[in-house]
């Protein structure tokens, strides 16, 4: 399917395919940290890899990313990046201690990993309950770095087929105000068709 | 070091050239390469943000940054036209790293090695030298390249910096 030519019906139907998924992920996200979560309408865009990652959310922003690779009727790729501060802050609510190294502890590294896993979880068994498809998913992978060279090395093999990538990014904040962590859903090109037959948007 | 009004940025699977005073940046290589060219005498520069190995069975695609093997070339085309002298153009690359590790996904295991080996391929068949590289590991890179001496920064978060 040609990026360029999706429809507007069919960009609110992805928006709000994310918007219920990722809803999930921040019920459990606030479940696990006790605390109020509150999300940003998804945005739903089309661009070439060269502006993917400003348009994302900050070239050389210091991030904790998780990544899964799903696999089967929708293959595309999942990825949740925090800025670095927002993951320690998420490590300490979870282990109930602080540390003022800046940088992610061994222990602080696996309680993050441990979150977005559960986060990523919750948005992979809403979809698959919103569109019945079958697919399965890869365990989350994780790295601390500079969020561009995190998402290039994520979208390299959206490069081989089309010069751009279509990006579902939500945010998510504790309470309102801190931002928690961004959460992408880059759903590769082919799976678009079996997405919209599912939840039955024809155009 | 550097004037950040004078950096311009070069986005995943784009290229540009510069002349002094301006200088040019990739922000956050992972897997892929900055592949940098230089024209000492001229102090012209240009990189190209390699984001995959080969253009093979690809149908359609012009972009000839986005792969290893037709960056380079489409990259001296553009510092030729700039005025640099394809006889002095040196290379240095940064990048390649492994970001993920990802046991089952032949895909991307060693996708910053395939880049890298696909790029340096390439330079030797255009016969330019590649004078400096900083490529491989598990960690981002930023790279500056300063068109006024051929100096290329490169910035890492737990690695530090190093000049090459």
């Amino acid at each position: 399917m040609d990026l360029k030519s999706l429809t507007q019906a069919r960009m609110d139907a992805l928006k709000e395919i994310c918007n219920i998924g990722v809803g999930n992920a921040a019920t459990s996200l606030s479940q696990l940290v006790n605390d109020k979560i509150t999300m940003t309408v998804p945005v739903v865009a089309v661009l070439p890899f060269g502006e993917l990652s400003s348009a994302a959310g900050g070239r050389d922003a210091y991030v904790a990313g998780v990544y899964l690779k799903i696999t089967g009727a929708i293959p595309g790729d999942i990825l949740f990046t925090m800025p670095l501060p927002a993951a320690k802050q998420l490590a300490s609510l979870l282990l109930k201690k602080c540390s003022d190294d800046p940088i992610l502890s061994e222990m602080e590294c696996s309680a993050v990993k441990e979150a977005s896993s559960i986060l990523t979880g919750s948005f992979l068994n809403a979809l698959n309950e919103l569109t019945s498809l079958s697919f399965s998913y890869s365990v989350p992978y994780f790295c601390t770095d500079i969020f561009e060279a995190i998402l290039g090395s994520i979208v390299y093999h959206l490069g081989v087929a089309s010069d751009y990538a279509l990006f579902i990014k939500t945010e998510l904040y504790y309470r309102t105000e801190i931002l928690a962590g961004n959460f992408f859903f880059l759903p590769e090109a082919n799976s678009l068709e079996a997405i919209f037959n599912s939840v039955g948007v024809k155009m | 070091m550097l004037r950040d009004s004078l950096v311009t940025a070069v986005g995943i699977a784009e290229l540009r050239v510069a002349r002094s005073p301006g200088n040019l940046t990739v922000i956050g290589l992972g897997s892929c390469i900055g592949t940098c060219l230089y024209d000492p005498a001229a102090c012209i520069g240009g990189i190209a943000h390699v984001m995959l190995p080969a253009l093979i069975n690809v149908r359609g695609n012009i972009n000839r940054a986005k792969f290893g093997d037709t960056a380079v070339e489409a990259l001296l085309e553009e510092m030729l036209k700039t005025g640099a002298a394809r006889s002095r153009i040196i290379a240095k690359i940064a990048g390649g790293s492994h970001m993920f590790h990802i046991p089952d996904d032949r895909n991307s295991m060693k996708l910053g090695e395939r880049n890298t080996a696909s790029v340096k391929l390439a330079l030797k068949k255009c016969h330019i030298p590649l004078v400096a590289e900083d490529t491989g590991g598990q960690h981002g890179r930023t790279i500056i390249l300063d068109t006024a001496t051929g100096f290329v920064v490169v910035k890492t978060i737990n690695y530090g910096e190093r000049v090459i």
